[in-house]
């Protein structure tokens, strides 16, 4: 069971995360097509950022010579680095949709096939292969925590083995920081100025809001965030490896941020039920449900009836047709900004 | 003059606009060859130098010789690059198709699988000592068009009956196409026993299935895999341009897309048109698939679940490059399929790799999102030149001292002398 809550929260966050990158674009009047392309980048320069810092030995150059309190600040050195160039990336977007009133599906889709490009032309020349790893080592034992760390025993009980043993303090950070952009999209004059440019820009300029400058900082807040994403989901899922490539993450998180209604909490319930179909498929076949050791899903998935349906394969394509399914069901009822998508032209009315 | 009204033709600057932005892409490109050259010791300023001119005469290479490059005619590369601008033509025609009719058909890799599913069971699955070889081919082909033209169908139906945004369905029906994919050839006994390659399925060759020559391996001797593919794709792409602009259908397809509600009353079946318009991007695509793997000339890496195929998004660029004209897109398609071959002699000869060719498609594909910028600018360059023209016919017709003839006449007058 303990598993089963931590590969789910594992997968989840990154979408959570990145859904909300989503909302702060859309909610200011830009799609973001370019989610997945951001996680991508981000993805790469975070690990590269780690990689680096290990071939150069800065993590030996620490006072307590890399424990794993230091490793923490580093591992969040990483996220900051991968959101701000996550941040720049994102401009190239901002900069078609909000200056030269491009077509932004086309230019998020361009962006898309940029990031896997550039990334794996880089990964080549830097590590010659096709995948860039760490440079020592693997994510686990560089940035785990795990319970022993932090001075607790074996018998320490159910909360402590789900959430303080090996996990990684990404996965708690990225709930404050969706906690706090939540707040500030929702709670602050700020996030106000911003929402109304996404809903009628026009309206908002005569109020004297400026729509390029709020537009900008939606864009900006959401490459943040979606290059965050993308490092954490490298660093949690894929033992801190960039290959060009998050298996359509981007695009889930697009699907949970139109299921979750463009709404921070429902954003974060979707996340997780999505989170929870993405580890059915990676670890079906050591989740152990109920705790009386009998793997059940693996035990159908052998089945000679049952298991021609219900194996890798379907577990694995299950997050892509449950999203089509509830978008099924509910885009009738969803309320996407008014504005989005609408390059913002003065003279409009 | 004749050259002022041919360059205030909107279709000229189209193809201006984008042959301005396939040159800033190749240039960006180009830069990037040679910052990275500088900046890593083991590349050094030589190898950059290499790099570049394989970038810009890459299709003309014919190897090296005591490290220097060779170039001039290389009948392998040419024969090689229309092989491979097949599949994108199509995929580009699929995706042009779609935007002509108001959709974004972002799933031509899903359709492309789907294609590439049908084609292959039905080619390798088929007894061909009891049916001939083009009898299956056929088979194969129609198999392969109509499972695109299904799997394009479901983000149509989508669309058009619960208003599902086809970008996110065409998404979500890729990556179903992609574990479908997977599933079904894992257990279907057609993969390849042969030689040192694993989780391939067999070529078409196996079973005796192959596209027709069509005397293309005359003309390109050296070329392993050219073959009759480009003629079919050449012809599709002029039928398409001919639906689109020539009949009742495809004014229908483009007045939906335009706008729904006034096709809607004007008597146009809103629904069915974004269906039909989504399920005959679908058949296109998968028709590129049947045509790539019916060659018989390359493998099929089946276990897809993890990445697309790169038909898809290649199809984009082909389109948008081509400003979704289908007859333009061939040209394109070749252009994006001359960058493969590009990519491959820079990782072959260079301590470049190819994927230096797919940051340039995306840089290309990135410019050509503000091809209406470039556009305007281009309009307002030739209005300028025509504002500081026409004082000049004034001033020679008041010389004249004549009863001052029309202007638009006389301008006329003057092309034609030109």
């Amino acid at each position: 069971m303990s598993y089963l809550i931590q590969q789910t929260l594992i997968y989840a966050i990154p979408l959570m995360i990145v859904a909300l990158a989503g909302v702060f674009a859309e909610r200011s009047g830009i799609i973001n097509l370019a989610l997945e392309g951001i996680m991508i980048f981000g993805a790469f320069i975070g690990v590269l950022f780690v990689h680096v810092c290990q071939k150069y030995g800065v993590f030996e150059l620490l006072p307590g010579a890399a424990n794993w309190g230091s490793m923490q600040l580093f591992e969040i050195l990483g996220m900051i680095m991968a959101g701000l160039l996550g941040s720049a990336f994102a401009l190239l977007l901002g900069f078609a949709a909000i200056n030269l009133k491009a077509d932004q599906t086309i230019s998020g889709t361009a962006l898309n096939m940029l990031a896997p490009a550039i990334v794996l032309f880089f990964v080549r020349i830097i590590a010659n292969q096709e995948e860039l790893r760490l440079y020592k080592g693997d994510a686990a034992e560089w940035f785990m925590i795990k319970k022993g760390m932090l001075g607790l025993g074996e018998k320490d009980g159910f909360i402590v083995n789900t959430f303080l043993n090996k996990v990684y303090i990404a996965t708690y950070l990225c709930i404050i920081i969706f906690v706090v952009c939540s707040i500030i999209l929702y709670k602050t004059r700020f996030g106000l100025r911003l929402r109304s440019c996404g809903e009628n820009p026009q309206a908002a300029d005569s109020l004297g809001i400026n729509v390029v400058k709020m537009r900008y900082s939606g864009i900006i807040f959401s490459g943040f965030l979606a290059g965050m994403g993308g490092f954490v989901y490298a660093l949690t899922t894929s033992n801190c490896m960039s290959n060009g490539d998050v298996a359509g993450f981007g695009f889930l998180a697009l699907a949970v941020m139109i299921f979750g209604n463009w709404k921070p909490l429902n954003i974060a319930l979707a996340a997780l039920l999505f989170g929870l179909f993405k580890c059915l498929a990676a670890g079906y076949s050591s989740i152990d449900i109920n705790g009386d050791g009998i793997k059940l899903l693996f035990e159908l998935s052998k089945h000679p009836t049952w298991g021609k349906v219900l194996n890798p394969n379907f577990y694995r394509m299950l997050p892509y047709l449950i999203s089509l399914l509830v978008l099924a069901f509910t885009s009738k009822k969803s309320r996407a900004p008014k504005a989005e998508g609408i390059p913002y032209d003065k003279g409009q009315r | 003059m004749k050259m002022r009204r041919f360059l205030n033709k909107d279709g000229t600057r189209s193809v201006l606009a984008t042959l301005i932005s396939i040159l800033i892409g190749l240039f960006a490109g180009a830069l990037i060859i040679l910052i990275v050259g500088l900046a890593d010791s083991k590349l050094g300023l030589d190898e950059a130098w290499k790099g570049i001119r394989l970038l810009f005469l890459g299709l003309f290479s014919k190897g090296q010789q005591a490290g220097s490059l060779i170039f001039g005619f290389n009948s392998t590369n040419i024969g090689d690059m229309l092989f491979r601008a097949v599949p994108i033509i199509m995929t580009g025609l699929s995706v042009s198709l779609a935007y002509k009719t108001g959709l974004f058909n972002i799933g031509a890799s899903g359709q492309y699988l789907a294609g590439t599913t049908a084609t292959l069971f039905i080619a390798l699955k088929m007894n061909t000592a009891v049916i001939p070889p083009w009898i299956v081919w056929i088979l194969a082909f129609l198999g392969g068009i109509l499972a695109g033209a299904f799997w394009g169908a479901i983000p149509g139906m989508l669309k058009a009956f619960l208003n599902i945004n086809e970008v996110l369905a065409c998404i979500m029906t890729n990556w179903l196409a992609a574990n479908i994919v997977t599933w079904m050839f894992e257990g279907s006994g057609l993969q390849c026993t042969e030689g040192t390659k694993t989780q391939v399925i067999w070529k078409t060759t196996h079973n005796g299935v192959a596209t027709a020559k069509m005397g293309l391996d005359k003309l390109f001797p050296d070329s392993q895999q050219v073959d009759g593919g480009i003629i079919v794709a050449i012809l599709i792409a002029i039928l398409i341009y001919i639906l689109l602009t020539k009949t009742t259908l495809g004014f229908e397809l483009k007045a939906c897309g335009s706008n729904r509600h006034a096709a809607k009353y004007a008597g146009i079946k809103d629904k069915r048109s974004i269906v039909l318009s989504m399920a005959i991007a679908g058949a296109l695509a998968g028709a590129g698939a049947s045509l790539y793997w019916l060659s018989g000339s390359t493998e099929f890496h089946w276990q897809t679940y993890l990445s697309l195929p790169g038909e898809g998004f290649r199809g984009i660029a082909v389109a948008l490059l081509g400003a979704c004209n289908p007859i333009a897109n061939i040209f394109t398609g070749m252009f994006l399929s001359t960058l493969d071959v590009v990519g491959s002699k820079l990782s072959f000869y260079t301590g470049y790799n190819e994927y230096i060719t797919d940051v340039i498609i995306a840089a290309i594909v990135y410019l050509s999102a503000f091809s209406l910028v470039i556009k305007t600018w281009l309009s307002k360059k030739f209005k300028a030149a025509e504002i500081k023209k026409i004082p000049d016919v004034l001033i020679t017709s008041e010389n004249a001292g004549n009863d001052a003839p029309p202007v638009p006449k006389n301008k006329g007058k003057e092309g034609n002398e030109k």
